[in-house]
């Protein structure tokens, strides 16, 4: 419908089947919406400059009048029975997931989010799909509520401990998508984010196969349709194949912000729900037992695989561990990227 | 007892009970029926109230059938059975209590007042022991369920409703007990009689609601089946 | 001008001079003075509240930069909606109006329960300074909705919030219960259900919500207190509990809550279109009748708020399909309200213009919650800023116009003084105005995707959150030149006639201010509410006109 193309710059993409006839259903919405704003409004204003006081003017004595009533209560219960039947079938379409999905598991725990693969993989902050192929989601939380949000996709579903839930969606567009954790849950809730790469099919069989892929080369689904830049016209793995070698701390880095540290450790000295890494490594630290041990690699180590162990005066012990969702080469990363926050 | 309404004063051919109703209401009878329409609309809210508890109950019964069976086999029926009597018979105390106060015959009204008051005690001290003896075989809410002898899962989930039940009961049956001490004095004062006697029957009404609630409580926490 | 009324009252004397000093305030049994009381207590929290809204607003001006830390702002936004519910848009209307209102204007002396009445008023003060203790201890962050098991694992002093609502839950359950017996036992003679004024079947259909929905809040509230203290395990999944049935619990209270919000002020602006357009009101029974329908429906609804937490598919067809049900009663009002001005005679006073603000905010906040309420479309957009935007429309947009065309409308009857009608249009255009230019971007903030209770958010909502930033700005500085034209007014306003509006009702038919007992001779009812001729309107009392008698 074009009125959605007109205002593109109102809602996310459409980046699934889905979300096109989400679409179609939101525009027959806004336009029944305007029809009766503009009625209502309309006619009040309008009555009010008509039928104002002034000299002269009398009003009349009338009480009500059953036809107008039967209309105005006749109406609108046909176009919310539209409504909700049109509602209701495309949410059937959004929640009733292939039979033939491909299946991902997801855990939120405060406050990033981790994806497991079938192949044994598992990625943080970063979820992994294909492109035209079924995917469906079946996620539970660690500790508290949690919402799982793709606005691209218009998916979204609570994620509670204790319970499986799960979403499902057939991504159309490739490139990054944002994530959102929607559904409150303390400190750094605004900060619990993640990103959707929906890969085409030999980029997904390449990581499928364990290869890496330059996360940052991946262009964000939500550009402008008309901009067209070198990203778009490169696949991910000629990116990947054509990107210079990147130094220790600057891998460091990616890491730091893929897998969530950013949520909750600064690098400017700003408190967040952890100690900041500016000037951390080697400085001396006081913990919660009153004892003072100095940040060096193997704290730093020992903090990322066991957080529980030595807990920093002042915090709470709320650090999820990152054992197994680490490999070596990325803990070298960044190691020496919290070294080279002074 | 007056109000900055200023009232009507309405002494009683006895010349015992004086009763001056509100300025606001036409006649002591209005004041009468708004005060039963009050007590009324309020025990309603009661129903809500507990009723919440019973929701709660039907649903996790209805998840954990099994659990149930086992947990309400260390409740005591017998005890259980015994404050059902109890509670009965207090029922019926309070109302020859309202039926006593209504035709003037004083002296009962205050014994049958004291007999219902004293079976609430008897209520009450048998719940204590009830309680007692689960705290003392580690049958407690929540995460403080320690008994061993239990099997099914999630079993302090049936104790910390019996619990919240029996204590949100019991604390409505303590309140009864002030409120009927209460009359018992202004009974004795000769505040309440044939000619007012709206706190009594109110009373009365909240009293029969109590034992109502436990009428329900009993078979759904000890009858379990 | 003698302070002379049609029942012939003595000069001077009103229920504000009845008796001299503040313990005769503090003890005073009179509905109009605890009225006043909740008045000033119920406006005093809204300041509070806004002050938290204002910074909540300042700290999202920009994308990544805030000058409160985020567990500071997930406690403001918690104060923020707890104050306003629970303190504010709840009781105001109908405590503080709503007491002072409802005998007179059935035309009684008082409310059924006087004593019952001031209770209810200390209780709402025993709740209220539960609720704010724990402001000045570890605070509160776990958002009005208490949901668990954030709420059980949180370390700040939950359970003192969670006292206050439980405690201020008791105030509104007796206010309703009060009214439900005063209209049942001491409307005056010839008052019968068909003449009462809308505003008064709207109290009604509020009180029969508050009694039977709030108790459900106390329940809920209470095995929340004891899950922390006690850790009895319903709600907490670590002990078998279900987090899901938490949501259900207080939704169905919560629900329900916001039609008690709504109702009054739509019982208000029901009186204030008739007296302003000197015209019958349109469809008198249907729209008596649909508060009764709202207030059916809104007991059945609750579920909308969970589409997405997990119930079932069934439960979400369900709820879907009768949420829609409830615009159908809305929309009768609307209808009539507009209907009732054409071939009226439109004056543009205050009340009036509020009256105007209402129909345009709450027809927007109306419209979005069909969006809402349609299944495919809430699972884009609940739980982010078009939920906010939603619920601000129809809470501040809907019951806050409402409160303010009433404290308008009945300001010369409650204080014996007019205000300044100049300074009412350009603080009524402030705040009318203020409100869109804060809370509509917020629709687009949540179409394209942006979460609420973000403390922060990504660069690309920058704009939108300063446009509304700025709104708030608009808004608070119409709400406190309000403040300031009303307390002069009090001050030093002109003496104002019984009657300024020339409206039928039996309120205005006495002093203003009203004499203490309200009325010296009970007044006879021979009319309608609305017998708005189009040579004047005829008091309720007037004679019974022999041709209809």
């Amino acid at each position: 419908m074009f009125f959605h193309e007109a205002y593109a710059g109102v809602l996310p993409i459409a980046a699934t089947d889905a979300a096109v006839s989400w679409n179609a259903l939101y525009d027959f919405l806004i336009w029944i919406s305007i029809f009766f704003f503009v009625l209502v409004v309309g006619a009040m204003i309008y009555f009010a400059v008509k039928y104002r006081n002034r000299p002269g003017h009398k009003a009349v004595y009338e009480t009500g009048s059953h036809l107008l009533e039967a209309i105005w209560i006749g109406v609108p219960t046909v176009l919310l029975l539209i409504i909700f039947g049109w509602g209701y079938h495309v949410y059937r379409e959004m929640k009733q997931a292939p039979s033939d999905a491909y299946e991902i598991k997801v855990v939120g725990k405060q406050w990033l989010w981790t994806f497991l693969y079938d192949n044994g993989t598992t990625t943080v902050g970063e979820l992994y799909v294909p492109v035209n192929k079924p995917v469906k989601l079946l996620m539970t939380s660690q500790d508290v509520l949690h919402g799982f949000f793709i606005p691209n996709f218009r998916v979204k579903q609570d994620v509670v401990p204790g319970m499986y839930s799960s979403v499902w969606f057939e991504a159309t567009v490739p490139g990054k998508h944002q994530v959102f954790c929607t559904e409150y849950c303390g400190t750094s809730h605004s900060g619990m984010l993640a990103q959707v790469i929906a890969l085409e099919d030999k980029d997904w069989n390449d990581w499928l196969r364990g290869k890496k892929i330059a996360i940052d080369k991946i262009p964000n689904a939500n550009r402008d349709p008309n901009e067209v830049s070198a990203a778009d016209t490169t696949t991910v793995s000629q990116a990947a194949a054509t990107s210079a070698p990147v130094s220790l701390v600057d891998q460091g880095k990616v890491i730091y912000n893929k897998m969530a540290c950013a949520t909750c450790h600064s690098t400017d000295g700003a408190t967040k729900a952890g100690p900041t890494f500016k000037g951390l490594f080697g400085s001396k630290v006081t913990l919660t037992d009153g004892t003072v041990v100095t940040a060096d690699e193997n704290y730093i180590r020992e903090s990322i695989e066991l957080p529980n162990a030595k807990i920093v005066k002042g915090y709470a012990p709320q650090m999820p561990t990152f054992k197994g969702l680490i490999n070596e080469n990325d803990m070298t990363a960044v190691i020496s990227f919290i070294k080279a926050q002074k | 007892m007056s109000d900055s309404h200023g009232t009507h004063a309405m002494t009683s051919d006895d010349g015992g009970v004086v009763h001056h109703f509100a300025h606001h209401f036409a006649t002591a009878d209005d004041e009468f029926e708004a005060a039963k329409q009050g007590m009324w609309l309020f025990l309603v809210t009661e129903v809500l109230m507990f009723g919440g508890l019973f929701v709660a109950y039907g649903i996790f019964h209805g998840l954990y059938p099994a659990m149930f069976k086992e947990c309400h086999e260390f409740l005591n029926v017998k005890l259980g059975a015994t404050n059902t009597v109890v509670l009965i018979t207090s029922s019926l105390t309070m109302a020859l209590a309202v039926s006593a106060t209504q035709r003037g015959k004083r002296q009962r009204a205050i014994l049958l007042l004291t007999s219902t008051f004293m079976l609430a005690c008897c209520f009450l001290v048998i719940k204590y022991f009830e309680w007692s003896h689960k705290f003392h075989e580690g049958l407690l809410p929540g995460k403080h369920f320690t008994n061993t002898e239990i099997h099914a899962k999630k079993a302090d989930l049936f104790f910390s409703l019996y619990f919240v039940m029996t204590g949100l009961h019991g604390f409505h049956v303590i309140v009864g007990m002030c409120l009927i001490a209460w009359l018992i004095k202004r009974t004795v004062k000769k505040e309440l009689g044939p000619q007012y006697y709206t706190p009594t029957e109110l009373v009365g009404f909240y009293w029969h609601f109590v034992d109502l609630v436990w009428i329900y409580l009993f078979p759904l926490l000890y009858l379990v089946n | 001008m003698s302070n002379h009324s049609a029942t012939g009252v003595v000069h001077g004397d009103n229920y504000l001079n009845h008796t001299p000093g503040i313990w005769s305030w503090l003890t005073t049994l009179d509905h109009k003075r605890i009225g006043v009381m909740y008045l000033f207590t119920v406006l005093s929290f809204f300041f509070v509240g806004g002050v938290f809204a204002l910074l909540i607003r300042m700290s999202l001006f920009y994308s990544g930069h805030h000058f409160i830390d985020a567990n500071t702002y997930n406690k403001f936004f918690t104060y923020h909606g707890a104050i306003m519910v629970f303190l504010v848009i709840i009781p105001a209307i109908p405590a503080a109006l709503g007491n002072f209102l409802v005998p007179i204007m059935v035309g009684a002396k008082d409310v059924a329960f006087p004593r019952l009445n001031l209770f209810s008023y200390y209780i709402y003060c025993a709740g209220a300074i539960f609720a704010t203790a724990a402001l000045f201890m570890r605070g509160a962050d776990t958002g009005w909705t208490f949901y668990t098991p954030y709420s059980i694992q949180t370390s700040t002093t939950v359970i003192l919030v969670l006292t206050g609502a439980f405690i201020a839950g008791f105030s509104s359950i007796l206010t309703g219960l009060n009214f439900i017996v005063t209209v049942h036992k001491l409307r005056a003679p010839g008052m019968s259900w068909s003449r009462l004024p809308l505003f008064i079947w709207a109290i009604y259909a509020t009180s029969i919500i508050q009694v039977l929905a709030t108790p459900v809040l106390a329940i809920t509230l209470m095995l929340l207190i004891l899950e922390r203290v006690v850790g009895i395990g319903i709600f907490d999944p670590a002990l078998g509990g279900d987090p899901i049935l938490f949501q259900h619990f207080f939704w169905f209270y919560s629900h329900p809550a916001v039609y008690i919000m709504i109702l009054p002020a739509m019982g208000i602006i029901s009186e204030v279109i008739p007296v302003f357009s000197r015209k019958p009101i349109f469809g008198y029974k249907a729209i008596a009748y649909s508060s009764f329908g709202i207030a059916l429906i809104a007991f059945i609804v609750w579920g909308h708020h969970m589409f997405v937490s997990g119930q079932s598919e069934l439960a979400n067809f369900v709820f879907s399909l009768i949420t829609m049900f409830v615009a159908i009663p809305t929309g009768v009002k609307t209808f009539s309200w507009v209907w009732t001005m054409a071939r009226g005679s439109i004056h543009f006073n205050a009340p009036m213009l509020y009256a105007f603000g209402f129909i345009e905010l709450f027809t927007i906040g109306g419209l979005t919650g069909v969006f809402l309420a349609t299944l495919a479309i809430d699972v884009h957009l609940t739980q982010t800023y078009f939920v906010v935007a939603h619920f601000h429309y129809v809470m501040v947009g809907g019951t806050l116009m409402g409160l303010l065309a009433g404290l308008h409308f009945w300001f010369p009857k409650m204080w014996g003084k007019m205000y300044d009608e100049k300074a009412s249009v350009i603080a009524s255009t402030l705040i009318i105005l203020g409100f869109n230019v804060t809370f509509f971007p917020q629709f687009i903030l949540g179409l394209q995707g942006m979460p609420r209770r973000y403390w922060d958010y990504l660069p690309e909502f920058q704009t939108l959150n300063q446009v509304s930033t700025v709104g708030s700005w608009l808004i608070g500085a119409g709400f406190l030149y309000t403040a300031w034209y009303l307390g002069k007014a009090l001050m030093s306003g002109e003496k104002a006639p019984s009657n300024p509006w020339q409206s039928t009702t039996l309120e205005w038919q006495t002093s203003s201010p009203p004499p203490f007992e309200n009325f010296l001779e009970t007044p006879i009812v021979s009319h309608w509410a609305y017998e708005y001729l189009p040579e004047g309107g005829v008091p309720q009392n007037a004679p019974a006109n022999p041709a209809t008698a």
